[in-house]
């Protein structure tokens, strides 16, 4: 389906309203089913980018989605720089220029395994939306060294049938404040 | 107090680096870096941070001289300091935030405190010494020379290095041109895009107006940009061929100061720096809100979300380019950040309502691409040249092209050397600036009273 802009005032208000405050005992999923069809999301994804099949990745994600990692703990994106803040455009754009085969960041690719955990659901402002709570940790091989980023996610999750769709994914690095070595695969 | 600074060189200095070429071991060695600390970011006016990072009184940040660690604050009456974050008593740091506010500093360790003006207020016990805790020594060290040119703040331990002004020379026009681009001139730092490598800072000082690089290291990010057919201009596309031959230059003022200005590449008139500008989040809505408000009007502001087309470096560590003020920060010999901070423009009584946060939404958005995109493919370049100079008998790095062409480098009578984009004059010039620093004994010194 063809872009059409969708970032806006209303779009960052939304944004704010939806991770404020959501990691709330009154709002806790425990419906053993739902849980696990989140914890089933996070693991595909995990596996997806694990093996480099980021368009299956994307397609994980709503139409009008971001994904966005804050540049300090619980960074406001209109008042400061992002260490990623990618709607659909810049995320097809961020694969494009991994498949090009002149991002040397990743000439010759990293391998990457991504450790998925402490998962936890939480309702959203409808039925339709649900908030999900992960850590991760990444070991990236690169250049004959391994080497980790560690943080938590918080995925915003739309009903779509019988699963889910990605709207928005907040990668919360512990040391997203401090200089990064080459974050080129850091999803 | 002076600190004395052995007189004998480290090195043949002039046998390292030649009319065309550097000695590897000016980016390998250890002792090399070392000497760098004292004789670089010691002995010259080093950009410390932007006044709109402490704008109040005792306002402060965490910062470098070299490897100093420094607290740059607007003290309790309002005056700039660069205190060394380094307790008198057994060196702790005394402060182990990133920025704050705060009148004084008690050191963690045992207590003692001191006044934002430097001066020690009070040690816990007095009456466990004999000394007077009057006497300077006792003050924290701060630079004897802090100053701001227009927002930018720079200090230096060398009180003979000429005033900023001075230093900064022909090379404060460009900057001014690019602070002036903003309205009134504000702007204010917005965070930072913080990245590392594993290489020498210098290999980011050979980069910062190297218009060689561009097509192939930046090959992906100009790909990415124009994967719109319909579209295939965007961004540093007047690279693509025969950038030697486009109307930009690179120039070189001395002491180590350049531009590579790339703005006469794109038309001179309102909107077209918005017309190349990469599509970022927010374009298409805050652009439509911007028109339905100012019609063809708009073109102006919508270029201040643009990136705009120069690279300005001030030696040693400071680069402006697009609205970027990225700082180098040596860490050791192989390893180094960069610290890309972005810039806001500022609201005030020349901005019409409103504007300010638009241009902002979607500045800080335009800002993060460069970094995202095409910095780190530039890092990875540089971690691979630290990685060849391991090659030890394999010894210069190369930096020629444009030399002894005739007519391609012109020099004014001012001294300023003007040259092609893709020329390596720039690197020529700094790296001799750079030897003649390493070969000076200069003073350093610190102050203690306040
Ligand atoms: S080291 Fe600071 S009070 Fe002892
Ligand atoms: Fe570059």
């Amino acid at each position: 389906m063809s872009y059409v802009g969708y970032v806006d005032d209303a779009f960052y208000r939304d944004l704010a309203a939806g991770f404020a405050d959501w990691q709330r005992e009154d709002r806790r999923i425990s419906d053993p089913s739902l849980l696990e069809s989140c914890r089933a999301l996070l693991h595909l994804e995990a596996r997806l980018l694990d093996e480099g099949r980021f368009e299956d990745w994307l397609a994980l994600f709503a139409d009008e989605c971001l994904f966005w990692v804050p540049g300090s703990p619980g960074g406001d994106p209109k008042r400061e720089i992002a260490v990623a803040f990618d709607d659909r455009r810049q995320l097809e754009g961020r694969i494009y220029r991994l498949r090009t085969g002149y991002a040397w960041s990743q000439v010759p690719q990293s391998r990457t395994s991504r450790i998925v955990s402490n998962v936890e659901a939480f309702r959203g402002e409808s039925e339709a939306v649900c908030m999900v709570r992960s850590s991760f940790l990444i070991t990236e091989l690169r250049g004959g060294e391994a080497r980790t980023f560690a943080g938590w996610n918080a995925h915003r999750l739309a009903r779509d049938g019988g699963g889910w769709k990605i709207l928005v994914k907040q990668l919360n690095l512990i040391d997203c404040d401090q200089n990064l070595r080459n974050p080129s695969l850091l999803l | 107090m002076n600190i004395s600074i052995s007189s004998r060189p480290l090195h043949d200095w002039d046998a390292l680096v030649q009319a065309d070429r550097a000695h590897r071991i000016l980016y390998t060695d250890p002792a090399v870096f070392q000497e760098e600390m004292t004789k670089v970011f010691g002995a010259v006016w080093v950009y410390l941070g932007h006044e709109s990072q402490i704008p109040k009184k005792d306002d402060f940040i965490a910062t470098k001289l070299g490897l100093r660690p420094v607290i740059l604050l607007r003290d309790s009456a309002g005056t700039l300091r660069a205190l060394y974050n380094r307790c008198t008593h057994r060196g702790s740091t005394v402060c182990r935030a990133a920025s704050g506010n705060a009148k004084a500093f008690q050191c963690p360790y045992h207590g003692w405190t001191f006044l934002n003006s430097g001066r020690l207020a009070g040690v816990p016990w007095p009456d466990g010494y004999a000394c007077d805790f009057k006497d300077d020594k006792f003050n924290l060290a701060q630079l004897p020379r802090v100053e701001s040119y227009r927002g930018f703040i720079f200090g230096t331990l060398n009180l003979e290095m000429p005033p900023l002004t001075e230093y900064l020379g022909e090379a404060a026009r460009p900057l001014d041109e690019w602070i002036d681009r903003n309205p009134g001139g504000r702007i204010a730092v917005c965070g930072a895009n913080r990245l590392k490598y594993k290489g020498n800072w210098k290999l980011a000082y050979d980069n910062s107006c190297d218009g060689y690089h561009v097509v192939f290291s930046h090959r992906s990010l100009l790909e990415m940009e124009n994967r719109h057919e319909k579209d295939p201009n965007k961004g540093m596309s007047y690279y693509k061929s025969k950038p030697d031959e486009a109307p930009m230059y690179c120039r070189c003022y001395g002491r180590g100061h350049h531009l590579k200005d790339k703005r006469p590449n794109v038309e001179k008139r309102a909107g077209a720096l918005w017309a190349i500008e990469g599509a970022h989040p927010g374009k298409e809505r805050y652009e439509a809100r911007l028109r339905e408000r100012f019609g063809k009007e708009a073109d102006r502001w919508l270029d201040l979300a643009s990136s705009e087309p120069i690279n300005l470096t001030i030696f040693p560590n400071l680069l402006i380019l697009g609205n970027h003020i990225q700082v180098l920060e040596p860490v050791s010999v192989d390893e180094t950040n960069t610290v890309w901070y972005g810039t806001a423009i500022v609201d005030g009584p020349d901005i019409p309502p409103g504007v300010a946060e638009d241009i902002n939404a979607l500045r800080l958005r335009t800002q993060e691409g460069f970094p995202t995109f095409g910095e780190v493919d530039d890092l990875t370049n540089f971690e691979e040249i630290q990685k060849g100079l391991a090659a030890q008998e394999d010894e210069w790095v190369y930096m020629h092209r444009g030399m002894d062409i005739p007519g391609r480098i012109t020099t004014d009578e001012r001294g300023i050397v003007t040259g092609p984009a893709t020329d390596e004059v720039f690197m020529r010039l700094y790296i001799h600036h750079w030897k003649e620093l390493m070969k000076a004994n200069p003073v350093l010194s610190v102050k203690r009273a306040p």
